[in-house]
């Protein structure tokens, strides 16, 4: 498990690899919020591309990254999820919120 | 309806135990030769399971987390979860979408949804004090369909 993030253009991407399950979705809540918090960004990009496997505390990370970022009146995107990831994200409304 | 084979694991509630879990789980259900799809399905729902009983029977106190897994004749599994925990006061409620008692917000509140998205039935039994049973199962394809 490990978060790798990068800002420019007033975009934070935090790359999110390996599994997410509540035990290392503290560890990357951590790194992004950090990072987020350092520099603000208009727009935070979660790419979950080298995510292996993600049960619902994957949801709950990205739902707490958007709370994070919608205070700071930025805006979230989710790319990279496989179908099965998507999926469950859409079961808690993130498509709605227009984040997947 | 007795077992053709069955394997119990106890782990303690540590949140670093839950990989190992569904690790656990997924390779005693090996032997049947599921789909990646099926095993996958496993893997979350005993992921949900067993955090479950970490995050909100035990609140991240220490106690032990009992799973069992059972195969039946015609490729059925059955999976059962326990924990001695907290226990759930109403069932009905917290088995409802989205529904969380976590108070850092960072809980999606789908726990109960993704297990029954994954697995055929999810049966909860608990009272207040008393601890929390999960049983999920599983009727997976036959060898047919995936060879």
């Amino acid at each position: 498990m490990s978060v790798k993030t990068d800002y420019r253009d007033d975009t934070l991407t935090a790359w999110l690899q390996g599994d997410i399950d509540h035990y290392s979705a503290a560890a990357m809540r951590e790194a992004i919020d950090k990072a987020a918090e350092g520099c603000l960004p208009k727009k935070l990009i979660l790419d979950f591309s080298g995510v292996s496997f993600m049960d619902s505390s994957g949801v709950g990370l990205v739902m707490g990254r958007y709370r994070l970022i919608s205070s700071m009146g930025g805006a979230l995107t989710v790319t990279g999820a496989s179908p099965r990831i998507r999926a469950m994200m859409k079961m808690a409304g993130l498509d709605l919120l227009g984040a997947v | 309806m007795k077992p053709q084979n069955e394997t119990t694991i106890i782990l303690q509630s540590r949140s670093c135990n839950e990989s190992y879990a569904r690790a656990a789980a997924a390779a005693f259900f090996a032997q049947l030769d599921p789909t990646v799809e099926e095993l996958c399905d496993i893997r979350t729902a005993v992921s949900e399971a067993v955090t479950n009983a970490i995050v909100h029977g035990y609140q991240e106190g220490l106690g032990p987390v009992r799973i069992t897994a059972r195969i039946y004749e015609g490729r059925r599994i059955a999976i059962t979860v326990k924990d001695q925990g907290c226990g759930i006061p109403d069932i009905q409620k917290a088995m409802e979408p989205l529904f969380t008692t976590s108070p850092d917000g960072e809980r999606s509140g789908l726990g109960f949804s993704v297990m029954q998205s994954f697995m055929d039935s999810v049966k909860v039994r608990s009272a207040p004090g008393k601890g929390t049973t999960v049983r999920m199962e599983r009727q997976l394809q036959g060898k047919e369909f995936h060879e």
